[in-house]
């Protein structure tokens, strides 16, 4: 047997390469820690100059005029809950249908292939660019009854940037499914149909709905795509074809505003958005840890 | 049915109409809300180039080399605009890189205990849910306030240089380019992660065994291992930076005038989207929608490219 020379097994701090491996760990933690900051610095913010605005009264009266003080985000919570629901309403079928096509019905031809990577591409287009799209087909065209600016405008346009979202995690969740469960329906006689609509369908639910959850929260923050398909208004939702407010674009218009009182608006919608947010956050990932027990 | 007992008991059961109807109209549903995505996208690209069609034949590929955006005498080039939206995004991926895949290496390596990892992976995803109209607030009212003594020091030290050569007073480059690294570093960090927990355990083992040291291990053999995945997060960072709008438009300036400082107040094509396109008519908005045209070409060929790079690059470890 070959003998060592004292030492030569044991770690050594002072070694080039030891002390090389600590300088690179302490420049990782570093990193990490400043990658955690904004987060920090950012909620520490919001929560603490928003959440010491909110009140039943701001929550339910509409916002001030430039110049007076008091008054609410009550137009823009029910306004972003109108166009977030009608977002939902398009993307969600429309989502699951083209998800449920690739996982279940294509068998990997040209078209199946072209959908996904217009999927990916989709997904890629900038959401400013949404609205500019939403504008120059409905709003300039005046296309919903002569109406230029308005609500379901806006939906539309929040629609356009949650489909690709929805169309991956239905396929990914679908190829997840075992086949056998797919060949036990089938083979007792259940129709295609049946056997999506009644097997694979809730046997992916935890996944997709976990991935639905994700959009519509991020829909809800978006602002890009409603600013001039939505619009703003400082008034009380007048049905789906006018002009209606978002607490996104009110934090938008009120923050570059000279009156304080719009200012503490702005802090307290990013409040509340904030924490909207980040509970369907949790949702989604209490829906995601579901899906995996 | 040979035999000749009882036949029907084994005889095909013949699917009622109705059945097979519901079956084929539904599968006709997915196919077209399928083509929905195709369709979509062709109708954003007829809008977009439709609309820009006027500007194109006045302005022609003039526009993408000038400076002059004059509503009043109908002058439009989107050069600063367009120099605004390369520099911020390249600039801010120069920062968010180091610190993104730095953050993943520390979050997948067994450093610290597991749950702290667990927080701070959480803590960034979380990061990537807050609006960017929110941070855009945070930015205005904290971020760039905080952080003008240390540009004006910058400025007085380095003033010399083209780069830092005006005071800085507020809203500018430098301020959108840090709230885009705190936009995109999510996103690389994510990506890097996922990569960096593909790597087979053998590799690591391997390194270990013949005797490399922990950065030894990760810098020689599990990043080289995980760079297809990095880099086509990277990419990914780089068309959202490019596209993103809300944060940067609150605190880049929304000025038309070119300059080399980064300390001067800019703009990028989807701030000027953003501030102009309610309020414009008229050339101005084929001008707008040529400009929205070249945004969109931007984050295509980039988002195309990180598609086919980690299709091209991924190594298969199955």
């Amino acid at each position: 047997m070959t003998s060592f020379p004292r030492g030569a097994l044991t770690y050594r701090p002072g070694l080039a390469r030891n002390r090389c491996n600590q300088l690179f760990t302490g420049l990782a933690a570093v990193f990490t820690a400043l990658a955690v900051l904004p987060l920090v610095l950012v909620l520490v913010y919001v929560l603490i100059k928003g959440g010491s605005l909110i009140s039943l009264r701001l929550l339910s009266e509409l916002p001030p005029a430039p110049g007076l003080e008091g008054g609410g985000i009550g137009n823009a919570l029910v306004g972003t809950l109108i166009v977030t629901l009608i977002a939902s309403l398009i993307a969600i079928p429309v989502g699951v249908g083209s998800g449920v096509y690739l996982a279940e019905y294509s068998r990997g031809g040209a078209f199946a292939r072209f959908v996904r990577f217009g999927t990916n591409v989709l997904a890629g287009v900038p959401s400013i660019i949404c609205g500019v799209f939403i504008y120059g087909l409905i709003v300039a065209t005046r296309a919903f009854a002569g109406q230029s600016y308005s609500a379901l405008a806006g939906g539309i346009a929040l629609a356009v940037l949650m489909v690709p979202t929805v169309i991956k995690t239905t396929d990914e969740a679908l190829k997840l499914v075992a086949n056998e469960l797919r060949w036990g329906a089938l083979g007792v006689g259940a129709s295609k149909f049946v056997t999506i609509t009644r097997i694979t369908l809730p046997a992916a639910l935890a996944p997709i709905a976990t991935g639905i959850v994700l959009a519509i929260a991020r829909a809800a923050g978006e602002t890009a795509p409603l600013i001039f398909t939505a619009l703003f208004s400082p008034f009380w939702p007048d049905g789906l074809l006018n002009p209606i407010a978002s607490m996104s674009v009110l934090i938008y218009n009120f923050a570059i505003m000279p009156y304080e009182a719009q200012i503490s608006l702005a802090w307290a919608a990013s409040f509340v958005l904030v924490v909207m947010i980040l509970a369907a956050n949790l949702l989604a990932r209490w829906l995601g840890k579901l899906s995996r027990t | 049915m040979a035999t000749g007992q009882r036949p029907d008991l084994f005889a095909q059961r013949r699917r009622p109409p109705g059945e097979k109807l519901l079956d084929l109209s539904f599968q006709r549903l997915t196919v077209v809300l399928a083509s929905l995505v195709g369709l979509v996208l062709l109708g954003i690209l007829i809008t977009v180039l439709g609309g820009s069609r006027e500007a194109m034949g006045q302005f022609g590929l003039g526009f993408l080399t000038t400076s002059d955006w004059d509503p009043v005498g109908g002058h439009y080039g989107a050069f600063t605009a367009i120099y605004g939206t390369l520099i911020t995004s390249l600039l801010a991926l120069l920062i968010a890189v180091p610190l993104g895949v730095g953050t993943a290496v520390f979050i997948t390596e067994n450093i610290i205990p597991l749950q702290i990892r667990q927080v701070l992976g959480v803590m960034v995803e979380l990061l990537a849910a807050i609006p960017s109209v929110v941070l855009g607030l945070w930015a205005i009212f904290v971020m760039e306030p905080f952080l003008r003594p240390c540009l004006t020091g910058l400025h007085n030290l380095l003033g010399w240089l083209p780069f830092f050569s005006t005071e800085p007073q507020g809203p500018g480059i430098a301020p959108a380019v840090l709230i885009l690294v705190v936009m995109i570093l999510p996103i690389i960090t994510a990506i890097s992660r996922d990569s960096l927990n593909q790597v087979p355990p053998s590799l690591r083992q391997a390194a270990y065994g013949i005797g490399a040291t922990r950065w030894g291990a990760i810098l020689h053999v599990i990043l080289p291992a995980a760079i297809s995945g990095i880099t086509g997060g990277v990419m990914l960072a780089l068309g959202r930076a490019m596209g993103e709008t809300m944060a940067v438009t609150m605190i880049i300036g929304n000025s038309n005038n070119f300059s080399l400082s980064l300390l001067a107040p800019g703009n990028t094509i989807s701030s000027m989207l953003a501030n102009q396109f309610g309020e414009a008519d008229g050339v101005q908005v084929s001008a707008l929608m040529y400009a929205a045209l070249v945004l969109m070409l931007l984050t295509l060929v980039v988002n195309v490219m990180a598609q086919q790079i980690v299709r091209r690059l991924s190594l298969k470890y199955n």
